[in-house]
């Protein structure tokens, strides 16, 4: 199947989707735990700062993601300052890499999967926690027993709209990491690319094809993972 | 192993004063809402934390201001009981169970699995999620599960509130094994007579956030002050001597005989019954032609003015006591004055099912 599609795309092409699903894939495992722990933080605890929190973690969601590329370019470009000290202690370069469109990527969804996990979270009675703290389980026993289980298909819901909406990351993507192929050229960025150019309609039209199906594809999942999970956690 | 409550806590607007020690058994915290119960409870289970006091179960100190001591929820070792069951919906019912044993030391799983589990008849359903259990099957399985946990105390917050009469019917008994087959002391919250009655040893009466008697039931019962005019009651024990065909159930005490609507305890075994103030009627004489089947005979030990129109008899009954609520006017006409002689006149039909319970079999141990 996999042949059979690389043929149907041209080279240049079949580099965008793979680029793609590497990007997505990673930029929603990496910022998967990162969102579990916002999300619980959010849900569960009342401290001082927490709206500014919650407006950090909503911005990318509603800024203009070419600002959002601008400041992560600002940040983690070689000149700034995180950039700087990633690559002096860990010899990591994310500009103007594949790296760079993941934590693009990530930044981006990130708000989409902080919602849905915390939505779930929220619907969780922290009586049966209190239950299980009575039986001896600690609060990371609590969480890890009770918690985590019964939010297992907000996580699931969640993960799969981040990696959609990796897949679709345009702005933020071409602003901070630019558009090279085989490097930074995700789809959208390869669709863009092909419209510019004379006689890249049908690739771009082949593109567009793959990123419905991809889209489709994911939504239809997490509706099927979601309600099978939910089935089991929900105590049939 | 006695249980002591020394809690002192200020809300807004509620203060709880609290300062008792119990003996081992079930201690009863008794009262109408809002009267501290609750708080109380979880102030025992660590969930709630109180400005001041100490809870021990025997020498297992719970909290202890005064010595800075104070174990979270998961170090306290109890086996609470919730009202509303609180089964892990994403776990099976053996899944549930063994919750509890799983984060318990070794050495302290007191119960075994499977006795537990023969105890409540639970054994068909282990395989089964809490969404596929009955009312009433969520409450034992509850109960399976606090007890497994291998508690040094089991708390249970008004377990039976939320079930309807037929179910409460079926979790009682439960309540009564494990009073009477478990040696972990309990603390049982209700607001419901019939249950201080049946499981209590010792009551512990709330009022706006104070303790307004301690006791055993029998004594708190009657207590008018403590349970209010209307409620007040009292507990006799007596064993079952035979069923008879017309649907009665004949029971001997040392005052006399007892006759109650068909009871399934068989011959020989002895229960208790509580019996309302208001139920009882009293009489100079032994009456005759009367429809009333149960007449015991008895002194009247005091006589207790309570609100309104009412006076509480409390008349001694070969060594135990019931009390009767009669009208000022009726107590006038009679002449009745302490150390009198009175009969004690109850109507069969008037003890309702479920005030009717199993009588512990072992004196409390310590």
């Amino acid at each position: 199947m996999w042949e059979g599609l690389a043929g149907w795309l041209g080279p240049a092409e079949w580099e965008a989707v793979r680029l793609s699903a590497r990007v997505a894939l990673w930029a929603t495992l990496v910022s998967l735990p990162f969102g579990i722990v916002v999300a619980y933080v959010l849900a569960r605890w009342e401290f001082p700062g927490k709206q500014l929190l919650n407006g950090l973690v909503h911005l990318p969601l509603i800024l203009p993601p070419v600002v959002t590329g601008y400041l992560l370019l600002l940040a983690l470009g070689r000149r700034g300052p995180v950039g700087q000290w990633l690559e002096a202690w860990f010899g990591i370069v994310v500009a103007f890499r594949w790296t760079g469109a993941a934590v693009a990527a990530g930044v981006m969804a990130f708000p989409l999967m902080v919602r849905a996990i915390r939505l779930a979270i929220e619907a969780v009675d922290p009586k049966l926690e209190a239950a299980a703290g009575t039986l001896g389980a600690s609060r990371p026993w609590v969480f890890l027993t009770v918690t985590l289980p019964l939010i297992l298909p907000g996580i699931i819901a969640g993960a799969i709209l981040a990696f959609a909406k990796a897949i679709g990351e345009f702005g933020a993507t071409i602003t901070f990491v630019s558009n090279i192929p085989g490097q930074t050229q995700t789809m959208p960025l390869a669709i863009y690319a092909f419209l510019q150019v004379p006689g890249g309609q049908d690739a771009a039209a082949r593109l567009a094809v793959v990123a419905i199906v991809i889209a489709l594809g994911a939504l239809l999942l997490s509706e099927f993972v979601a309600r099978r999970v939910a089935r089991v956690v929900g105590g049939r | 192993m006695t249980l002591t409550l020394q809690v002192r806590h200020r809300f807004e607007g509620f203060a709880l004063d609290v300062d008792v020690t119990t003996p081992p058994g079930v201690t009863v915290l008794f009262g109408p809402s809002g009267s501290g119960k609750t708080t109380l409870v979880n102030a025992v289970a660590g969930l709630l934390r109180p400005d001041a006091g100490r809870i021990a179960a025997g020498d297992w100190v719970l909290m202890d201001t005064a010595a800075r001591r104070w174990l979270p929820p998961h170090r306290r070792r109890l086996g609470y009981i919730f009202q509303e069951g609180r089964l892990f919906p994403h776990m099976t019912v053996r899944q549930n169970l063994a919750y509890g044993r799983w984060f318990a030391p070794r050495d302290a799983r007191g119960e075994s699995f499977d006795r537990v589990v023969e105890m409540l008849g639970i054994g068909h359903l282990l395989g089964r999620r809490p969404g596929a259990l009955s009312g009433g099957e969520k409450s034992r399985v509850a109960i399976g599960r606090a007890l497994l946990a291998g508690p040094r105390l089991i708390l249970a917050d008004e377990p039976l509130a939320a079930l309807d009469e037929a179910r409460k019917a079926e979790i009682l008994p439960y309540f009564e094994r494990l009073r009477d087959e478990v040696s972990v002391p309990i603390l049982y919250v209700s607001h419901a007579s019939a249950e201080v009655a049946r499981l209590a040893t010792t009551v512990v009466a709330l009022r706006n956030g104070k303790v307004a008697a301690v006791g055993p039931p029998g004594q708190v019962l009657g207590d008018a002050g403590a349970m209010g005019a209307r409620g007040a009651s009292s507990v006799l024990t007596a064993t079952v001597v035979a069923h008879h065909d017309d649907g009665l159930t004949e029971l001997a005490n040392p005052a006399g005989r007892l006759w109650l609507p068909e009871i399934p305890d068989p011959p020989g075994s002895v229960i208790r019954v509580q019996i309302m103030a208001n139920d009882v009627i009293l009489a100079r004489g032994r009456p005759e032609g009367l429809s009333a089947q149960t007449i015991l005979a008895g002194t009247v030990a005091r006589m207790l003015p309570g609100p309104g129109p009412g006076v509480m008899v409390h008349v001694a009954v070969a060594g135990q006591e019931i009390v009767a609520r009669i009208t000022r006017r009726a107590a006038e006409q009679m002449g009745l004055r302490n150390g009198d002689s009175v009969h004690v006149i109850l109507k069969t039909l008037s003890v309702a099912r479920d005030h009717v319970g199993a009588m512990p079999d072992r004196t409390a141990t310590a």
